[in-house]
């Protein structure tokens, strides 16, 4: 039997990235946020500084599998340092690119995400690589109404 | 004993996944339906098909007589004392709902105890809670041993003369312990309280006699014993039926209707309200017939030998949790270490083998349990050893896949 199937899925740097994940961890200050995906029991917490529309800081904890966690990861990681603008367009992307349509990069700086590619194919899973995204977008808005 | 050999009943278990021929290992969530279910169901609405109840035509007089005949199939299959006693649901969530409504509203005063236990699904754990917060009644748990069964003990000490009702799950979706639903209904009787049994796990895999067990109410569905979605059955003793009011109201339920007020057909129908599942109700019988033919009893045999098969195969392997008591019935939660059930469930998938992965719709006892989510294989009467050497063979592939990461 061969792992190609699944390699599609498990890329190295989606590994790596669960096995060793950035920005793990709580902030004092900003935002808080958590959001769970009910059908399975996932559960992310997301800490965020947002200031003059950039965010500073972006942290999270959680519980999940490897797709859900690595893609909080580098969802962290990407969005880190970016405009909420960006940040917002960047979660555009990572969305068409999970239901496996054409967009255009614009230029924007993708980090890691693009690994998570894989997940498209894996419909069951889009859920899981989607939960972080969600709960940043629900962040930011919540900054918008304070 | 000689292992069922009955796959080739189930035209979709013939069918390859992923590229690989199926092992189906999730008939705790649905079974699948045998050729002569569908064929019930087809022949049904190609020949049969018409409202039930009503006007005065042959074909209508056929679906009556379809419908009817169904609901005594299920009489006699759990052995229930009279077929007005088997109300049609849509599922056993439904047929726990209404005894929730009906019940509580009569019999429930506040301050008196609703008596659970924390291994209840959620569709027999959030009606109860509505109903607390409707009458002012009391949540109560019985507490779990160490191995996710009931003792003796912490029965009697949780069901007391304040309990008015307990609802239980006969058989955990979860744990796969069976519960002594005997026991737990003469002692509730002796306190004053009435018995719900949650049978959605148990009817499909073992011989149910509600009048053995003695309860006052048992719920379960179709879609698990290899019948149709949309189709299940509340059993109640009349005694409580005959005093409950219905929850729906409408067509079909009714006897005499004014502008201003009506009233209505005793039981069953008064608790039918609307054009009833009447192809379900086909289907749910033919999946009856099915299991009779086979027999409950070498269903559960069977069932039991690939249990201990695969436990034995487990146990054989590294770093693997199981969860619940060793007396169980056709299921296994586990997890393997470092691996997430979802990954685990993923990369079983790759090799065509489907379990479950996720909270099981238990999240107390997920709590209890001290996970998040774990993964569940579950046997039926159509898997086979093969299936077992199939799902360790993948558990294998997870294992090696995610060591090599780790």
């Amino acid at each position: 039997m061969s792992f190609n199937n699944l390699d599609t899925l498990y890329r190295q740097v989606i590994m790596d990235h669960y096995k060793n994940p950035r920005n793990k961890g709580t902030l004092n200050e900003g935002l808080t946020l958590e959001m769970n995906n009910p059908t399975c029991g996932d559960r992310i917490q997301l800490h965020f500084i947002i200031e003059g529309e950039v965010v500073i800081d972006a942290k999270f904890e959680g519980e999940g599998c490897s797709i859900s966690l690595a893609s909080a990861s580098m969802m962290t990681q990407v969005v880190k340092g970016k405009s909420v603008e960006e940040a917002l367009k960047l979660s555009q992307y990572f969305s068409n690119m999970m239901l496996g349509k054409e967009t255009d990069s614009d230029d924007l700086e993708l980090g890691d995400i693009e690994a998570l590619q894989g997940v498209q194919k894996f419909p069951a899973r889009i859920k899981c690589a989607t939960l972080a995204w969600k709960a940043m977008e629900k962040a930011i808005d919540q900054e918008d109404e304070m | 004993m000689t292992p069922l050999d009955v796959k080739q009943d189930f035209p979709i278990l013939t069918q390859t996944v992923n590229n690989h021929p199926l092992v189906y290992l999730d008939s705790a969530a649905t079974a699948q339906k045998p050729q002569m279910v569908i064929d019930a169901i087809e022949t049904y609405y190609k020949y049969d098909n018409a409202n039930v109840h009503r006007g005065v035509h042959t074909l209508g007089q056929r679906a009556t007589d379809a419908y009817e005949g169904a609901r005594e199939t299920v009489q006699q299959f759990i052995n229930a004392p009279h077929s007005k006693e088997i109300i049609f649901t849509r599922g056993t969530t439904q047929a726990i709902n209404i005894v929730a409504r009906s019940y509580s509203e009569k019999f429930i005063q506040p301050g008196d105890e609703i008596v659970l236990t924390p291994m209840e699904h959620h569709s027999n754990l959030l009606p109860w809670q509505q109903v607390a917060k409707r009458t002012g009644a009391l949540l109560k748990f019985i507490p779990l041993e160490k191995d996710g069964t009931l003792s003796e003990t912490a029965v009697k000490q949780t069901i007391t003369d304040k309990t008015k009702l307990v609802a239980i799950t006969h058989v955990s979706n979860v744990l796969g312990t069976i519960n002594p639903i005997k026991e737990i209904t003469t002692y509730a009787h002796e306190m004053g309280a009435v018995v719900l049994v949650d049978g959605a796990q148990a009817v499909p895999h073992m011989k149910v006699d509600v009048q053995a067990l003695d309860c006052d109410f048992y719920a379960f569905s179709g879609h698990k014993m290899c019948g149709p979605t949309g189709i299940g059955v509340l059993y109640g003793k009349k005694q409580w039926l005959n005093q409950m009011d219905p929850v729906e109201y409408g067509g079909e339920m009714i006897d005499f209707v004014e502008l201003t007020d009506a009233t209505w057909k005793e039981l069953p129908w008064k608790f039918e309200g609307g054009t009833p599942i009447i192809a379900g109700a086909v289907g749910l019988q033919a999946a009856i017939k099915y299991l009779e033919n086979i027999g409950l009893d070498k269903i559960t045999a069977h069932e039991k030998m690939l249990t201990d098969y695969a436990m034995e195969q487990l146990k054989q392997l590294d770093g693997v949790d199981i969860y619940g008591p060793t007396e169980r019935c056709g299921l296994i939660t586990f997890n393997l270490k470092d691996v997430h059930p979802h990954d685990t469930a993923t990369v079983l998938d790759s090799y065509g083998v489907a379990v479950r992965a996720g909270h099981h719709c238990c999240q107390p006892l997920m709590k209890w349990l001290n996970v998040t989510a774990t993964a569940r294989a579950s046997f039926y009467l159509y898997n086979t050893i093969e299936d077992v050497d199939r799902f360790i063979d993948g558990l294998k592939q997870a294992k090696e896949f995610f060591g090599d990461v780790f």
